[in-house]
């Protein structure tokens, strides 16, 4: 007898709807098995890890902190994934988005500049992060250079341009040396909901790129052709649609909103530029892209399920000392599990004798 | 002549771990599937690797339980991939993500520790030779196994049945299949040796190039191995000349930075990773009439009976 993997006739409903919940029911059990292995106990473990966070307001705040640039960012990989262009570059973009605004709030410390401020980086943010990702797309589509592999270059470089910045030309004269920028100017900073609270505006923002993002694709001509093109590339071309166009356009957006979610990131709740502003927020994004099955109300969900994962590591770590990489290997495990899931939407398992011929033969 | 005879050694200690972790990537490529885990399976090779030569006091075995580590992250890889027909580029980014959160979590015992690096040939006479003596006779036993590997993976692709086989199922996976090879089989064993050799290529950077390990020391060599095997056109020969023209950069943009030359250093550590991007950008033009991938390269294949 043998297992086989198996085209279903058509895609199963059923276990499209369930699929991102097996895989976080089967992420949990494996990391009841890590944290066994580590000599903790599981029970404790996961309520550290996913109850506590959400029992004190503090941490509820924190959780939507964290989701703001989580949701941003895999808001618009999530176009680029549905147009069939791997854009995995986000976190330079991200990164990108936060120097470029920088820029602004830096040199316009100390002037008596008006609100204009914080939108004028805003907008620069999302430039850079915009012109930053059509560089892998540019190459793409005008030489066929892969985009993968030119998107995470470009990580690296964003990465040393702003360790250069902060420990160069923008250092903090009076920052002890260390390789931060000044405290940003309250009108180069983005305003807080709750006084005194760590909600900030952003995560409005991420609300309203959810809802763009769910009218896009699902109310306009460009959401119908970003989808086509990738789900059927055969098909889009006799209709006419140009698919390197759409791989420009959806690395523009989505390069837009990661830089948009890096400048919010730096003029929110960071403050000032810094290395390490982000704990690998372009890359987590991806795994939230996908756990949110490419659609936006799915990512919203997912980028706050995903930030409680980062808001549990931390508190795991000081309370029951358990590493933080867990996070990470928790974050990569439940990637395999979703794609796993996924799968079976369109296969299904069937066991199989091995020996069918001499069966028949015996007869 | 010190200085020159200084580079080229450290220009081949540099481009060996890109040559293994390359060699590995363009056997699983061209068997048509696209394993985007390098950089993960490198750094959980780097971990495993470290420990074990920690613990044992053995470079060998370090060197081996690297390659062990290697192929069962790629078994991981190969599990979804070939298994369950998931996406191969989203299953080598989880790969990825999963091998680094992994090797933080093996390798937190041991950051700071240091070993004695692997051992550097040594033939009286011979590699007493001026200049060219300790640059072909006193490298470690890694730099020799690299470029037997690829002369090895060369005469198994063009000279072998079985290299034949393998490059087919790379290129027309349903015609494979329909002359009885099987094609899954086949590009499993495909994945565990990229996965093999890119746990060693990881096992080289704390055993042999740097004898301590740090949390993400693989910085990116395994994108970097994974654009080789483009630039390489997925032929093995063209793999070394790769490999140490990336060293080459690595290694001057370091001398550079020592020299002092005002440019600040971080614009010359991002030197490789533009280089990168030129070059495929480059190659990807200058191809006319085709691509030069195998033709299946990371299609998803399901047999059907």
């Amino acid at each position: 007898m043998r297992l086989v993997l198996e085209k279903r006739a058509e895609r199963s409903t059923i276990i499209a709807l369930i699929s991102p919940l097996i895989a976080i029911g089967l992420t949990i059990v494996t990391l009841c098995i890590l944290f066994a292995i580590l000599g903790k106990n599981p029970i404790s473990a996961l309520a550290v890890y996913f109850i506590d966070p959400l029992t004190d307001g503090y941490s509820l705040q924190e959780i939507a902190v964290k989701a703001t640039p989580l949701v941003m960012i895999a808001i618009g990989l999530s176009l680029c994934y549905l147009a069939n262009a791997w854009n995995i570059g986000a976190e330079g973009q991200f990164l990108i988005g936060a120097v470029a605004g920088s820029w602004l709030a830096v040199k316009t410390q100390g002037t008596d500049a008006g609100h204009w401020v914080l939108p004028a980086m805003l907008a620069l943010g999302a430039i850079a992060g915009a012109l930053y990702a059509l560089i892998p797309a540019i190459c793409k589509v005008r030489f066929g250079a892969s985009e993968i592999l030119t998107s995470l270059m470009l990580v690296y470089v964003a990465d040393l341009l702003l360790d250069y910045l902060v420990r160069g030309p923008w250092r903090d004269p009076q920052g002890f040396n260390f390789p931060t920028t000044a405290e940003f100017d309250p009108v180069a900073t983005v305003p807080t909901l709750i006084e005194g609270g760590r909600l900030h505006l952003g995560s409005i923002v991420a609300l309203l790129v959810v809802a763009a993002g769910a009218v896009l694709l699902g109310r306009t001509i460009k959401g119908f052709e970003i989808r086509v093109v990738g789900a059927a590339p055969r098909a889009a071309r006799f209709g006419g649609f140009n698919a390197n166009q759409l791989v420009l356009l959806t690395f523009a957006i989505s390069g837009a909103l990661a830089g948009l979610a890096g400048i919010i990131e730096v003029a929110g709740p960071v403050g000032h530029l810094q290395p390490g502003i982000s704990p690998g927020y372009g890359f987590t994004a991806i795994i939230v892209a996908f756990l949110g099955r490419l659609n936006p109300i799915g990512i919203l969900i997912a980028g706050l399920f995903l930030a409680l994962t980062f808001i549990g590591g931390e508190q795991a770590q000081i309370a029951m000392k358990i590493p933080l990489d867990v996070t990470k290997v928790f974050q990569g495990i439940l990637l395999f599990y979703v794609l796993a899931c996924d799968s079976l939407i369109l296969y299904r398992f069937r066991l199989i004798s091995t020996s069918p011929k001499v069966q028949s033969g015996a007869r | 002549m010190e200085l020159v005879e200084a580079i080229i050694l450290s220009v081949l200690a540099a481009s060996t771990p890109l040559l293994l972790a390359a060699t590995g990537e363009l056997v699983t490529e061209r068997s048509g599937v696209l394993n985007l885990g390098v950089e993960g399976m490198m750094i959980v090779g780097a971990a495993c690797g470290f420990g074990a030569a920690w613990l044992s006091g053995s470079i060998i075995f370090g060197a081996f339980c690297g390659v062990v580590a290697g192929i069962l992250m790629s078994l991981i890889f190969a599990l979804m991939a070939l298994g369950l027909a998931v996406n191969q580029v989203a299953t080598g980014l989880a790969l990825t993500i999963l091998g680094i959160g992994l090797s933080g979590l093996i390798g937190a015992g041991f950051v700071g520790e240091r070993i004695t690096p692997a051992p550097h040939l040594y033939i009286p006479g011979l590699t007493d030779i001026p200049l060219a003596g300790r640059i072909l006779f006193g490298e470690d036993a890694f730099v020799y196994l690299s470029i037997a590997l690829v002369v090895g993976v060369w005469w198994f692709l063009y000279r072998t049945r079985a290299g034949l086989i393998l490059r087919a199922c790379g290129d027309n996976h349903v015609s494979a299949h329909a002359l009885g090879y099987p094609v899954l089989r086949i590009r499993l064993y495909a994945v565990m040796f990229g996965g093999a050799c890119a746990g060693l290529a990881g096992a080289y950077l704390p055993l042999a190039y740097t004898p301590f390990f740090i949390p993400g020391m693989t910085a990116g060599r395994g994108w970097i191995a994974l654009a080789l095997t483009v630039f390489a056109s997925w032929r093995p020969a063209r793999l070394v000349v790769g490999a140490y023209l990336f060293g080459a950069v690595t290694i001057l943009q370091l001398h550079a930075q020592g020299a002092g030359i005002g440019i600040p250093s971080q614009f010359m550590s991002s030197l490789p990773y533009l280089a990168t991007i030129i070059v495929l950008v480059l190659l990807s033009r200058a191809r006319t009439g085709g691509s030069t991938a195998p033709a299946a390269l990371g299609t998803v294949f399901v047999p059907d009976r």
